[in-house]
C-alpha cells in the first residue's frame, strides 16, 4: 500500500492559546515495499508525522494519501478501522501497553477488535508469537511475568497479528541490550522482506537507518530537511553535522581517515566490509615515494 | 592508594516470585573515586544489583558493606545518604511540581534546614547546568534535561557515590552526552565515585574498569582495555564490542600488522598513519 504525505502542516490545539506549529509542508512518498527512516532530534516533528501514517491526527492543511484514502483538513473521516489496520504503529516502550491476563488475550485483542473471529485471532497470536522468536507456551502466561525483553516481543506480534501492510516502527529497540537490539531489527527487516511489508523506522541510530532503509528523510524544526538514499545522505554528512546530529561510526571513521590521510576514498562506505576493504587497500599502498 | 568503598562479599538474592536467583555469589570492591561500568545482557542481575547496593532489596545470603558500615534494615538510613541513584526513566523519577521543588524534596526528607536547603538547591542545579529553569515544570523539559534535574536531586544530599542505572538509555543522542558530561564534571569536581550500569558500551569504554555480568553472576572485571579483549566472548553474553576494536579486528583479518585491538579511533587512525608511511 503507498502512502504520501502532500504538503503537510500540523497545528496542536488550534484556536487556542496554547496553538503551536509542529510540522509544516512535509512532503513525503512511502511507495509500498519502501524502508523508509526518519531521523532527527527530539522535538523535529517525527512523531506527528507518525501519526499521520494511520490517520491517527488530521492534518491542518495539505493532504494525507493512505492506498485509496485521502485524509484532509476539510473532510470528516469515516471508518478509519480500516487504515488503522493495514498500517500497524508500534509505539515506544510498547510493552506498556499490555494490559490483558495473558499473552494470548493480549495479541487476540487488535485482531478481534478488527472483527476477526476469535478462532482466527488465536491462529494469527500462534503465528505471530513465533515471529517474533518466542516459544508457544508463552501465551498461557501473564505479560506482565515476562522480561522486559519478552514484554516488548509481545506487544509488537500484537501489532503483526492483526496484519499490516505498512508497519511503523517509533524507536523499537530503545533500552534493550546490544543483542536485543540486533534480533529485533533483523527480525523486523525479514518481515519486510518475506511479507513484502512497506516500513518506516523512526530512530536515532544511524547504523540502523544506514544498514536497513532504503531511503532517509531528516527531519528539522518540523519540516523536512533533507531526503534521500543513505549513501546520498552520508556522502554529504555536512547537513547531519550542522544539525548535531550523528553520522555512521564507519562514515565517521572514513572521515577521520581521509583527514589524516590528506585523501578520498572512491566512494561513500557504509558497511564495516567496504571500509576495512579501502583502508587496507589505501595503507598497503604506502607512502607517496 | 585505592581505597575501598563498597565491598561485596558472595552476595546472592532472590526475588520472590521468581524460581531462580538473580544474583549467584557475587564478590567485588568498588574502590573511591573511579568510575566503574556494569555491563550485562537485560536480565543478568545488574538492576538487581543496583538495587542492593541502595538497600531497596538485602542480600538473601553473604553481605555488602558501604563506607565500612554493614547495610541492613537498621543502617539503610545511613547508607543511603552516601549513595545517590538515577533511574532510567525521566518520567518515573520526577515528584516535585517544579524544577526547584524536585531537587528539594529529598532535602526536606533528610530534614535539611531551610536556608541551607534553599543554597544546595540552586548550587546543585547550577552544577548540572539547569538553575535557569528554577520553575519549569516538569512536562517543558527533554527526557536529558530530566535526568540532569534527578542528578541535581542527588547531588544535592552530597552521596559519597552516585549510581546511574541505564540512566542514559531513554535519551536521544545528545541527551545521552548532555547527562554523561555533567556526571563526568562531577566526578572531578566532588571526586564523586560512579557506578553506571550500563548497555552504552561506548561509554563503558571511557570507564576505570568494567564489569561483566552474566546469568545474576559475575563473569569478569578488568580496564576496558582487558575486557574488550574477549572479543567474540562479549558477543555470546549478548554484548557487542565498540566499533574501534571491531575493526581493529577485521583490519587485522585483512593482514594490516596492527599492534593491538584499539579503543579509541584517534590512536587506530594514529597506528594505520604510522604503518601506511613505513610501507
Amino acid at each position: 500500500m503507498d502512502i504520501s504525505l502532500q504538503n503537510v502542516e500540523y497545528r496542536y490545539q488550534v484556536n487556542t492559546p496554547f496553538e503551536r506549529l509542529a510540522i509544516k509542508d512535509v512532503s513525503i512518498d512511502i511507495p509500498s515495499g519502501t524502508f523508509l527512516a526518519i531521523i532527527g532530534h527530539t522535538g523535529s516533528g517525527k512523531s506527528t508525522v507518525l501519526q499521520h501514517l494511520n490517520a491517527l491526527l488530521k492534518p491542518t492543511e495539505g493532504k494525507v494519501v493512505i492506498g485509496d484514502r485521502v485524509i484532509t483538513a476539510d473532510k470528516k473521516q469515516k471508518n478509519l478501522k480500516e487504515v488503522r489496520q493495514k498500517v500497524g504503529i508500534v509505539f515506544q516502550f510498547p510493552e506498556h501497553q499490555l494490559f490483558e491476563e495473558t499473552v494470548e488475550k493480549d495479541i487476540c485483542f487488535g485482531p478481534m477488535n478488527f472483527g476477526v473471529s476469535e478462532e482466527e485471532a488465536q491462529k494469527r497470536a500462534r503465528a505471530a508469537i513465533q515471529q517474533v522468536g518466542l516459544p508457544e507456551e508463552i501465551l498461557n502466561k501473564s505479560p506482565f511475568e515476562l522480561s522486559g525483553g519478552q514484554m516488548r516481543r509481545v506487544a509488537i506480534a500484537g501489532v503483526l497479528a492483526m496484519e499490516p501492510e505498512v508497519i511503523v516502527l517509533d524507536e523499537p529497540t530503545a533500552g534493550l541490550d546490544p543483542r536485543g537490539r540486533k534480533e529485533i531489527m533483523d527480525m523486523f527487516f525479514s518481515l519486510h522482506q518475506t511479507r513484502g511489508l512497506s516500513t518506516v523506522l523512526v530512530t536515532h541510530s544511524m547504523e540502523d537507518a544506514s544498514r536497513y532503509a532504503d531511503q532517509i528523510v531528516i527531519m528539522h524544526n518540523g519540516e523536512v530537511y533533507e531526503k534521500g538514499t543513505p549513501k546520498e545522505i552520508f556522502s554529504s554528512p555536512e547537513g547531519l553535522l550542522k544539525l548535531g546530529l550523528d553520522v555512521p561510526e564507519v562514515v565517521r571513521f572514513q572521515q577521520k581517515i581521509e583527514k589524516s590521510f590528506n585523501t578520498r576514498f572512491s566512494k561513500t562506505c557504509l558497511t564495516m566490509e567496504e571500509l576495512t576493504e579501502e583502508v587496507a587497500l589505501l595503507v598497503k599502498r604506502g607512502a607517496p615515494k | 592508594m585505592k581505597e575501598p568503598l563498597v565491598e561485596l562479599k558472595n552476595v546472592s538474592f532472590k526475588y520472590d516470585t521468581e524460581a531462580g536467583f538473580a544474583l549467584r555469589n557475587v564478590s567485588f570492591t568498588i574502590f573511591m573515586g573511579e568510575w566503574l561500568a556494569i555491563v550485562g545482557h537485560n536480565g543478568s542481575g545488574k538492576s538487581t544489583l543496583a538495587k542492593l547496593l541502595n538497600g531497596l532489596h538485602f542480600p538473601l545470603e553473604g553481605n555488602i558493606t558501604v563506607g565500612g558500615i554493614q547495610l541492613a534494615e537498621a543502617t539503610v538510613w545511613e547508607t543511603r545518604k552516601k549513595i545517590g541513584m538515577v533511574f532510567q526513566n525521566p518520567d518515573n523519577q520526577f515528584v516535585g511540581t517544579t524544577v526547584q521543588d524536585d531537587v528539594a524534596f529529598g532535602l526536606e526528607n533528610h530534614g535539611i534546614e531551610r536556608n541551607d536547603m534553599v543554597q544546595r538547591v540552586s548550587q546543585s542545579l547550577e552544577k548540572v547546568k539547569m538553575a535557569q529553569f528554577l520553575d519549569q515544570e516538569p512536562h517543558h523539559l527533554s527526557g536529558g534535561q530530566k535526568q540532569r534535574v534527578a542528578i541535581a536531586g542527588v547531588i544535592a544530599l552530597r552521596p559519597d557515590i552516585i549510581i546511574l542505572d541505564e540512566s542514559t538509555s531513554m535519551l536521544d543522542p545528545r541527551g545521552r552526552e548532555e547527562v554523561l558530561e555533567t556526571v563526568r564534571e562531577l566526578k572531578q569536581d566532588y571526586n564523586m565515585t560512579v557506578i553506571s550500569i550500563t548497555h552504552d558500551l561506548e561509554e563503558a569504554a571511557k570507564a576505570d574498569r568494567i564489569l561483566v555480568m552474566n546469568k545474576g553472576q559475575l563473569y569478569r572485571e578488568g580496564t576496558p582495555e582487558e575486557i574488550f579483549q574477549m572479543d567474540d566472548e562479549l558477543v555470546k553474553l549478548g554484548l557487542d564490542i565498540p566499533f574501534p576494536v571491531k575493526l581493529s579486528k577485521m583490519l587485522r583479518e585483512k593482514g594490516l600488522p596492527l599492534s593491538r585491538h584499539y579503543l579509541s579511533e584517534e590512536e587506530l587512525v594514529e597506528e594505520l598513519w604510522t604503518s601506511h608511511s613505513k610501507m
